[in-house]
């Protein structure tokens, strides 16, 4: 006899990001929580960039998924703590890598904001996710999404997405 | 203590402005990548507008929204900093829209992004909690969008004739604007008084060190400024502002409460 917040959590495991679908909210860590309140049931998501113009899409997909399997939940979007790239798993990243987006590093939390200036670190070394070479140079910070930017790898030749550490 | 209204739409409306006035760009880069940086970017600052507008809209209740607060409000009532209204055109260039200035689109970004990243780091430890949530979120994209700037007004700066050239006029021109930063204005000053704004002058020494070092790197000089201080964000604006406005705000005008 499962309660009805392992019943929320079965239901919208299968839920992709729209744009990348190969990864599920919860492994973004996009789909926070779900919680029991006096009210009912609540979903918690939180958004990506403020921006993302997927996060109007990924609201609609929790409600009619909840909707269809006939569990009465609200979906409360959360901002705080913000989302971070950090939270995605090691086999999220994984199957990131095999679609062709390179996973993100770890942020830098800690590098201060006059710091992050004045000593700007060097890009991150970025593994072309086809051929695993690091010879690889960013063509732009900014991608097909708010979340990539535009790599090419110069050993195999092929651009790709670098999904970036947020 | 929470930040008051006026303070909230004062960052509101410099995102939002910004981001309409960058969103020009789109389709119209001087290079794919850069459309879709700049696209990107706008896409940001609209985002933080849209968080901050609808805080706004539910701290000051009745029939207030997000949409009323960006489309139904008149040019004198919006608090953006006269720079980000500005159109793309440089000096060194016609008012033709197919005049629009690079270097100034980057030069205005750049400027303003030095100035973002400090207050949303300060911003992000607000007693405000829902302000200090968004600041958290904002500072992750205001640091990629300083970090975009900064590397093209080096690249232009310390790049070919031509280009240093139109980076150093953009510089001119525009650094005038930043002295709006340092005055003060009723709505700053009530969010300092109660503890939940950031200070902007005191974050005064950080920009300079940013600006500076870039700057130099750059090889571009860093102009003396003096004389008139603009006061967009007390509502009086350049006449660029009402034609920006006409643009964003004609479509919800027209048609009031049209979804699609």
């Amino acid at each position: 006899m499962s309660t009805v917040v392992e019943r929320v959590w079965a239901t919208l495991e299968h839920l992709t990001d729209p744009e990348i679908p190969v990864v599920t909210l919860r492994e973004l860590g996009i789909l926070r929580d779900v919680t029991e309140t006096p009210d009912g049931v609540e979903v918690i998501i939180t958004p990506t960039y403020t921006g993302c113009p997927a996060m109007g899409q990924i609201e609609d997909d929790v409600k009619a998924s909840l909707l269809q399997a006939g569990i009465p939940a609200r979906v409360v979007t959360r901002l705080a703590p913000a989302w971070t790239t950090d939270w995605m798993s090691d086999e999220a990243k994984e199957k990131l890598r095999v679609y062709g987006i390179a996973p993100p590093h770890t942020t830098r939390p800690d590098v201060s904001v006059v710091k992050f200036m004045r000593h700007r670190p060097a890009p991150d070394e970025v593994a072309c996710p086809r051929c695993g070479s690091t010879h690889t140079v960013v063509s732009s910070q900014f991608g097909s999404t708010a979340c990539k930017a535009l790599y090419k790898c110069l050993d195999c030749q092929e651009p790709f997405d670098y999904f970036k550490p947020y | 203590m929470n930040a008051p209204v006026d303070y909230i739409l004062h960052l509101a409306d410099n995102a939002v402005v910004l981001g309409q006035r960058n969103a020009e760009w789109c389709g119209h880069g001087p290079i794919l990548e850069e459309d879709i940086a700049l696209a990107n970017v706008s896409l940001d600052h609209i985002g933080q507008a849209r968080l901050l507008y609808q805080l706004a809209a539910t701290r000051m209740g009745g029939d207030a929204t997000e949409d009323k607060l960006a489309y139904f409000r008149d040019e004198t009532q919006f608090r953006n900093y006269t720079l980000l209204e500005l159109p793309h055109n440089g000096p060194l260039v016609g008012y033709a829209v197919s005049d629009r200035d690079y270097a100034t689109t980057i030069v205005r970004n750049f400027l303003y992004g030095a100035l973002m990243v400090l207050v949303w780091d300060a911003l992000e430890k607000s007693p405000d909690a829902d302000l200090a949530a968004i600041a958290a979120k904002s500072l992750k994209e205001a640091r990629y969008h300083l970090h975009h700037a900064a590397d093209w007004v080096v690249r232009f700066g310390d790049g070919t004739e031509e280009s240093h050239k139109r980076a150093q006029a953009a510089v001119d021109h525009l650094f005038p604007y930043t002295e709006e930063f340092w005055t003060s204005s009723a709505a700053e000053d009530a969010a300092v008084a109660a503890g939940a704004g950031a200070d902007v002058r005191s974050l005064r020494a950080a920009w300079d060190a940013i600006v500076n070092e870039t700057l130099a790197e750059a090889t571009l000089v860093r102009p003396q400024v003096r004389g008139y201080v603009p006061e967009g964000k007390h509502g009086r604006h350049s006449e660029h502002l009402g034609y920006l406005l006409g643009e964003m705000q004609g479509l919800a005008r027209a048609h009031p409460g049209a979804t699609w």
